[in-house]
Formats: C-alpha cells, structure tokens, sequence
C-alpha cells in the first residue's frame, strides 16, 4: 500500500478515536431513541392538550331523554373526562358508555363548524360556508313569500320530541306562522301519552317505581339494554338484583330472544315475537278467573272491568268478560309458544306479591307499540291495584313552568292554522295521535314534484335523524328528495343533514344552555339543565338564538310573538325561581311529590278505564269495542309467508346508540363479533335454522326482506328461536366521519313500517325474512 | 497466502518505510484524532443545538421585588397542582396597558394582551411527557428551595437564549450545559440519572413507578 493510503488510513482510525472520545456518537444513540418516544411532527403524534388548571363542570347530558346529572372535568380549557354526579337523583354517579364518550360529540369529527348552504345535487355533499346573517336573511325572505303566497301551511318542522324550551319554541315558530304541521320523532312516550291520557285522564310522565317492585314482569323492555332512563333503570335493576339473590323479589322477563336483561333475570320466558301482548292477556284471564284481582281497587277506581250499558241501552263487553272469552290459556299458550303451565304460574306469582310490576316497551323504547298491546300489559298493574303505589306505576304531572306569552297571529297565521295537518293526525283519519311523521314519507312520495310546494314546502330539522332512525330508510330518502326546501339544525353532519338545503349548527350539549324536561319512566318529578362547560369551539350558534333571530327577521306578529332578548334570558325566564338551583345542582326535583298518592283519574268516568270512553270521545269511532280494550291482535307483517319464512327482529343493545346521535368510534370497538365482523353486521341465527339453510357459524348470506336487502354474517346462538333472525340496530351509518360511516348495515333500511290502525303508529318491530348463503 | 510474497513487494517490506514515513503515519493519525476531538466536542454541540429566543425578555429581578418571591407567580394550587409558567391572566393583573416605557412591555401588550395570546415562552426545565414530576413533593415536603433545580432565576434581569436540541426538542439545561456528564452545579444537568442522584442521596425511593406512572 502507499503511503498516502496509509496515511489516510491512520487519519481514520485517528478520526474514529477522537470521535469515540468525545461525546458525538454517545450523545447521538441517547439522542436517536429519545428522539423516537417523542414521534415529534410524526402523524402518530398523540395530541396532548396544555396543562393548567384543573377544574369540573357540573351540568345535565342531553345525548339521550335520561337526563343523567354529568360532571365534566377540564384541563384550562380541554375538556378531558366525563363522569357521572354523585347524588343526582337519576344516576347517582352513574354514566352510560354513550355518556362517556361524550367528548367525541365535542372534538370528534363531522362537526359542522359554519352555517352551510348546499351546492350541487343533494346527498353529493357540496357545500359553501355562509355568514349566519345570509342564512337568517335567506331563509326568512323565503319563508315570508311563502307566506304571502297563503301556504304558511306547507312549512313544517321535526323535533326530536316536543318537550324542552327549543321544541317549544318552533311550536310557537308555526303557530305564529301558521301552520299545524310541528312533527316529533315517534317513541315509546308517544304510546306511554296516550294510555296516560285514556287509561289515567292524566297528562304527564308514565312512572314506574322498579326499585321497590317485588314482582316485574318485563314484557320485552331492555331494562339493562337501555330502557326508559337507562343509568337510573341499570341503578333500580340492580337493587333488584341485590333483593332477588335475598329471595325477595323476582325479574322475569318475557321474550323471543335471550338478551342481556332475559340472561340475569330469574326467569326467561321465550315467546313468539310479536305476542307480548297475548300472554298478558293470558295471564290476565288467570287472574280474573281465579278472582285473584284487586277487587277493592276494580270496584272502587276501575271503569271498564264489568260489562257496560251505553246511552242507547247497548251492553258493551268489557275486560273482565273479554279476557274470560277470548284469551283461554290453551288459545294463549298455541299463540304465544308458551306452556300453559307457565301461564299459570307466572298469573298466580305475580298477583299474589305485594309489589307486581308490569313493564311494556320493546327494547330500548325507541318505537311506539300499539295502543291496544300496550294496555294489554299495562292493565296488569291495574288488575292487582299496583296504581299511585310504591312499587307500581304512577302518572308524573308535568312540572310547571312559567308561562309563554301570548302568540300575535295575523290573517295568514290564522288561515294557515286551519288547514289540515299533513300526517293526517289530529284528524278523522288519526284523531288521537298528535304526531305521525311516520305517514309522511309515504304521503310525499305519492305526490308529484309539481305538487310538493303546495303540500310541504320547508322543512326544519331538529335534534332528530329521520333518514337513519325510521323504518325503510329508502322510503324516507326519497321523500326527502323532493322536499323544497330542508334546514336542518344538526352539529354534525348526520344522514338527514345531507339532504339539508342550510345546516344552521347547533352548539353540542356541552357548549350550551337546554332544559331536559321530564326524562321517560322515573318516579318523580325532574327537570335538568344542561350548562356549556366549554365556550363553543366553532362558528356554531343556540337553534334557540337562531329561531328568535329568524322569527324577528320575519317581522309583523311573528316578530311580536318573538320579544324575547335571547334563548339564554328566556330559558331563565321560563325556569323562572327553579334557575338558581339548577345552576347550582344541574336539576330540580320537586320533593312534595309522593308516588303513593291517590292522584284521582281525569277520565269521562273518573276512573282508571280499562274499556277507555276517552278513546272515542278523542275522535276515533269503532265498531268493534275491542279497539277500546286492551286486546291482541296478531302483527301484519307483509310478504308471503313462503316467500319470506323467517322473521327478522331488532335488537338494541347498550353499546350501540340507535337513535338520533350516532354511536360513537369508541362504542363501536366495545361489540363483539356477533355483533359487527370488520364490516360486516352480524345477525344471530339459531343452529337448527342454521343447519336448514346450510349456513355455518360465520358464513356469509343474503338477508331479504320484503323493504330491502344487505349482506350478512351470520352468528349461532341458542338463545334466539328457531324460524327467527336478530339484527343489532345502531350500525351501517352512512354519513358522519370514516371512523363512524360504513360499519355493518342499518336494520332501518330492511325493516318495513307497520302503521297501527287505531292510533297511526308505526309499530312495527321487525318483519318477515329470508336468507341464503352466499357463496364466493 | 504464500503466493503473494512472490509478487511484487508488500508495502510493509519497501525501502521507503523508515523513521520518517512512521512519523508522518502518526501525525496523520493525530490529526484525524484532533481534528475529530474537536468536532465532537466543540463542533457538534454546537451543530446540535439551536439557539432559539424567549418571545418577551423578561426581567426577573425587577418582577420578583414588586410581587415578591417566585410563589407570587409560580404557586402551588389547592389541589397540590403547580401552575408552572403562569398564563397570560397572570400577566394581565398588571399588564392590561402598558405601565412603563420598556419596549418588552410594548410587546407584551400589542403582541399578547390585546391579541388575547397566550405567550409561547419556551420552558428550560421541561421533561419527557413520560416523567410525572410532583412540585409538592420537592417543595412543599422536600422543602427544597427553588434555585436548587433552576438556578437563581429571579435574580436574572434578561432571559437566556433557549438552546434546543435539534433531534429530541429538549433544553441543553436538562441535557447538560457544560459537558455531559460534567456538573458543577447540581442543576447544570436535570436527567433521569441526576434526579436519581438526588433521591439515592436524601434516601429517597428510587423505584422505576415514581417518576414513571
């Protein structure tokens, strides 16, 4: 070798020694694996929000009707944990996992962070961001030509429900407009309003007093599957639970497939889907023929127990008589797949405990029942005199607020206000149901375009996802196309607000002031105030702000009958001597009210009426006096029975949130795999069905219905009978974010609606089915 | 190998390998070595770190005689938080105009308070998020002055430059400012060993979980 190569050689190794005695290639390595723990501008980089103060913000969650008391904890501005409040009387500390996650409805994706107004083709999802005074100005100016063209009444609107100070407020919006046409979402309340009306006189909220029942006999309620307020329900399950290991009460729960609530019950009666209500009647008859009914309570405080003679000298049956006839055991039992034996048993248990409790309402609650099956198991409460008793069932009165002012209505307020709703409720057609948006889809789509503006020109859209929650979802997609015009209040881009013409965004319920009034099935009286915990992160506004600002925008009475500052100072002024309180706590309770309390009955005959008089005088005339009596009648189902052998019935779970806010990503992740696969909604079959159709645990099929079809997988479960097939709801969303959209499929979309002929319901809880393995 | 020797003449084996070839190996070597001696002590740091400057020169000194001692702004909360380096509202207590004519403070106003900014100050102490350090514990159990850790900060009338190192984000305070490993002070270096250190001194536990939750 050369010198000079030596010499470089030598000058290396010279550089390596020097390099290894100083700090470079140590400091380097220390450097290099600190340098990977800190993923520093790296698209795995876990946000970490700036430290600070800590404190905690208490106020009322509004994601569901349960009116959960929260406590929101905060790091500077960050919201960063969301538990339940220790000593709200509706959880006490509890949270459910939707309340949970709440955080995602806040920082998660799909938020709409401006008013927007569509471009393009609805559903393409094209929008331009505009200033909220263009959108108030733009739709206010087509709302006053409508107006002046004298179809007021072709303005609707679609509230989630008709409780709380923003419902009430878009009430008032169309009354001073005039139009009739105010919509609420249906529910299990809206069935729970008309028993109360009927069978109580009584206008308020259906209390069941579960904690102290020593006898419930759930009829199908998904008491641990997210039924009336789900946290306050999970808290009284348990103290029955705890009762029942003692001996001292008993959870039986009646139906068709082995959910949650059926597996920790002390019994699981398995029924044929749809017959909750026979078997009520079953049992019923039992307890009549065996006279093992309340007989004080029947004699005293019960209209329509013995036959009655009208004005015209016309005997009517009635309960007593109706149940001895038509609802045999043996008759029951054939319907229902229910032993005789069990028929018995179950009569005699619960009408000799001190404490029975009957429970009706599928599943989480999230569809109204017929009036008729509905009183079916109601009635049971009555039988054994369980009324205004601890234990039992109570009417809630609505807690009173301070009143509105007077609506000013114009000429064409007034005109508009005469026409005829257009779900025909309210009318000949419907005359006891107060809201059928279920019949709307169906009466838009038989309309021309030419015609729509002249039935439903607007429509405004509230704290409500029709195009996701109600049965055939395609049915309700194209109806949605044809309206006019469509402004939706969402915060997020939901399967409805696609279809918006203007998405005006609400605040989250963390960003803002509501009343959450009256949640479903306690015991007493409550009021909750959501607070904003955080200022709102986004050009978003109140829909209260935004409906004062375009009432005022409109002008002439309408502006009249709005002389409010702003949603926050009319909030204040309704909750009036309550406000301080529940600023302070986040609720108001009205401790004066007693469940145990004769609280009378409103009724024509001031009695609890089991053979209801009000029904008819509500305007709907039947000649068959079963219609006025809690009664079964078996469930039309469309399709042809060997076309569509198997019956497809919803299941609701706790994990999965099948209503207007979607399910969360963290939620998602908490199902298993006979849940959702992948991407795939799993439906559960029983193996001999299975086997019938040659399908193995997890294959692939096609589910039909005579609504729609969707691929599946299918997951064996002996819990579920034989001929049925289950489907989880709460999946297959369309909109929102990737983290949401595309997982499993939406039961709405297969499942038909079944529209209830004495009330105008639609009740329907599933439909016939059929499936086929997919082979590929 | 024997077949090589048969060729030409190995390079260890030539005439010109003498005294003097040896000599110039080993100054070549030297200066390999020097040269890279240098560069890894004196050139690489300063490579290594970037000099970056607090937004408002701030003046400690004059700070801590009017509100007196660092609690008046570094302060431990009611529930045993520290507040760190206070926020803008800490400022604004006197600070809503401008109380002086010092062009810092002219900053200070125009640029943060009536912007309502948050100051981005750089902090010379800060740890790995993976460090849970309790200032309760060090000051209020431990009983262990301020400028133990950070120096005599409120001494200081100007703010000094914020040495970053390019690879990890982290202050040259915590990596070591003089030379790794070198402390003349106990807080010339603020490392997991350092504070390890400190705790085998005082007997305090020393387990992976008390700093590391």
């Amino acid at each position: 070798m050369s010198l000079g190569r030596r010499a470089f050689l030598q000058f290396s190794l010279g550089a390596g020694a020097g390099l290894t005695l100083s700090p470079l290639p140590w400091k380097l390595l220390d450097d290099s694996s600190i340098w990977s723990q800190t993923f520093r501008g790296l698209p795995i980089e876990v946000p970490v929000p700036p430290a600070g103060e800590v404190t905690i913000k208490k106020t009322v969650c509004a994601l569901c009707p349960g009116g959960c008391g929260i406590s929101v904890r905060k790091v500077k501005e960050r919201a960063v944990k969301i538990e339940g409040t220790e000593g709200h009387p509706i959880n006490d500390g509890g949270i459910c996992p939707m309340g949970a996650a709440g955080l995602y409805q806040i920082y998660g994706g799909a938020r709409v962070t401006k008013p927007l107004k569509r471009t393009g083709e609805r559903g393409d999802g094209n929008w331009s961001e505009v200033s909220w005074a263009d959108a108030i100005s733009d739709i206010s100016t087509q709302l006053n030509k409508t107006r002046k063209e004298g179809l007021s009444h072709t303005v609707a609107c679609l509230s989630g429900s008709d409780q709380g100070t923003v419902p009430q407020l878009l009430k008032r919006l169309l009354s001073a407009y005039g139009s009739p046409n105010f919509f609420s979402m249906p529910s299990l309340r809206d069935t729970e309003g008309l028993a109360l009306r009927f069978m109580h006189g009584k206008k308020g909220v259906l209390g069941y007093d579960l904690e102290n029942a020593d006898y419930v006999l759930s009829f199908g309620s998904g008491l641990i599957e997210g039924w009336g307020s789900p946290v306050s329900v999970f808290r009284a399950h348990s103290a029955l639970r705890d009762k029942a290991r003692e001996g001292k009460a008993k959870l039986i729960q009646l139906e068709s497939r082995l959910s949650n609530t059926a597996a920790k019950a002390d019994k699981w009666i398995p029924i044929e889907p749809g017959t909750e209500a026979a078997v009520a009647l079953g049992l019923a008859h039992v307890i009549v023929k065996e006279m093992l009914y309340n007989k004080q309570f029947i004699d005293n405080n019960v209209f329509g127990f013995e036959d009655w003679v009208d004005l015209n000298g016309k005997t009517h049956r009635a309960f007593k008589r109706m149940v001895l006839e038509d609802w045999p055991v043996d008759k029951v039992s054939a319907i229902t797949a229910v032993p005789a034996a069990q028929i018995f048993e179950l009569a005699r248990g619960f009408a000799k405990s001190s404490a029975p409790l009957a429970v009706a309402g599928r599943g989480k609650g999230m569809t109204p029942s017929g009036l008729n099956e509905f009183m079916a198991i109601y009635s049971l409460n009555a039988l054994v005199g369980n009324v205004n008793k601890k234990g039992g069932v109570c009417v809630v009165p609505e807690i009173p607020l301070k009143e509105w002012p007077d609506i000013a209505r114009d000429g064409l307020a007034l005109a508009g206000l005469e026409h005829q709703r257009i779900d025909g409720a309210d009318t000949k057609q419907a005359p006891v149901a107060q809201s059928l948006f279920n019949m709307v889809p169906d009466l838009i789509n038989q309309i021309n375009q030419e015609k729509m503006s002249d039935v439903m020109s607007a429509l405004f859209i509230y704290n409500a996802n029709p195009c996701y929650t109600l049965h055939n979802t395609q049915q309700v997609a194209s109806a949605f196309n044809k309206i006019p015009l469509i402004i939706s209040f969402a915060s997020h881009k939901d399967e409805t607000a696609k279809y918006a013409d203007y998405i005006l965004p609400n605040h989250t319920n963390l960003e803002r002031y509501d009343d959450i009034y009256m949640p479903p099935g306690l015991g007493f009286p409550v009021i909750g105030l959501s607070q904003p915990v955080i200022t709102p992160q986004y050009d978003t506004r109140h829909t209260g702000d935004v409906i004062i600002e375009l009432a005022k925008a409109m002008g002439g009475t309408i502006a009249e009958s709005f002389k409010f500052a702003n949603y926050e100072t009319l909030l204040k002024e309704r909750l009036a001597e309550k406000w301080d309180t529940l600023v302070a706590e986040g609720f108001w309770k009205d401790d004066s009210f007693k469940l145990e309390g004769d609280r009378g009955f409103d009724t024509p005959t001031e009695r609890f009426e089991l053979f209801v008089i009000g029904l008819q005088r509500g305007g709907f005339i039947s000649k068959d006096d079963n219609d006025y009596l809690p009664y079964y009648k078996s469930f039309p189902m469309s399709g042809e029975k060997d076309e569509y052998p198997l019956i497809l019935i919803q299941t609701d779970s706790m994990r999965l949130a099948n209503g207007t806010i979607a399910t969360p990503p963290l939620m998602t992740k908490t199902v298993s795999d006979s849940v959702l696969k992948k991407n795939d909604i799993v439906v559960e079959i029983n193996p001999q069905t299975a086997a019938t159709y040659g399908l193995l645990d997890g294959d692939k099929a096609l589910l039909k219905t005579p609504t729609g079809k969707t691929n599946v997988r299918v997951s064996y479960y002996n819990g579920l009978k034989p001929g049925v097939i289950a489907m989880p709801t709460g999946l297959g969303h369309t909109a929102y974010d990737d983290y949401i959209c595309g997982k499993g499929t939406n039961s709405n979309d297969i499942i038909g609606t079944v529209t209830d002929p004495v009330v105008g319901f639609d009740i329907a809880w599933g439909c016939r089915a059929e499936i086929k393995r997919i082979i590929a | 190998m024997s077949a090589h020797h048969d060729e030409k003449p190995h390079c260890c084996q030539t005439a010109s390998s003498g005294k003097c070839s040896m000599v110039f190996l080993a100054i070549s070597f030297l200066i390999g070595f020097l040269f890279f001696l240098g560069v890894g002590w004196i050139v690489f740091p300063k490579l290594l770190y970037s000099k970056k400057i607090q937004p408002i020169d701030f003046d400690h000194k004059l700070h801590t005689a009017e509100a007196g001692g660092c609690e008046s702004c570094h302060s431990l909360r009611e529930d045993g938080t520290f507040t760190g380096i206070p926020g803008l509202d800490n400022c604004l207590q006197c600070h809503e105009e401008q109380i002086g004519n010092n062009p810092e403070e002219q900053k200070l106003v125009e640029d943060y308070v009536k912007q309502n900014k948050e100051i981005p100050w750089l902090v010379y102490s800060r740890q790995p998020d993976c460090v849970f350090f309790s200032h309760a514990a060090h000051t209020k159990m431990g009983k262990i002055e301020c400028k133990e850790c950070h120096g005599d900060k409120g001494e200081s009338e100007k703010t000094v430059p914020y040495e970053e190192n390019r690879i990890t984000g982290y202050s040259r305070d915590i990596d070591g400012r003089i030379v790794p490993g070198l402390k003349l002070a106990a807080n010339d270096r603020m490392k997991m060993t350092d504070c390890g250190d400190c705790h085998k001194k005082h007997g305090e536990n020393n387990a992976c979980f008390v700093c590391h939750k």
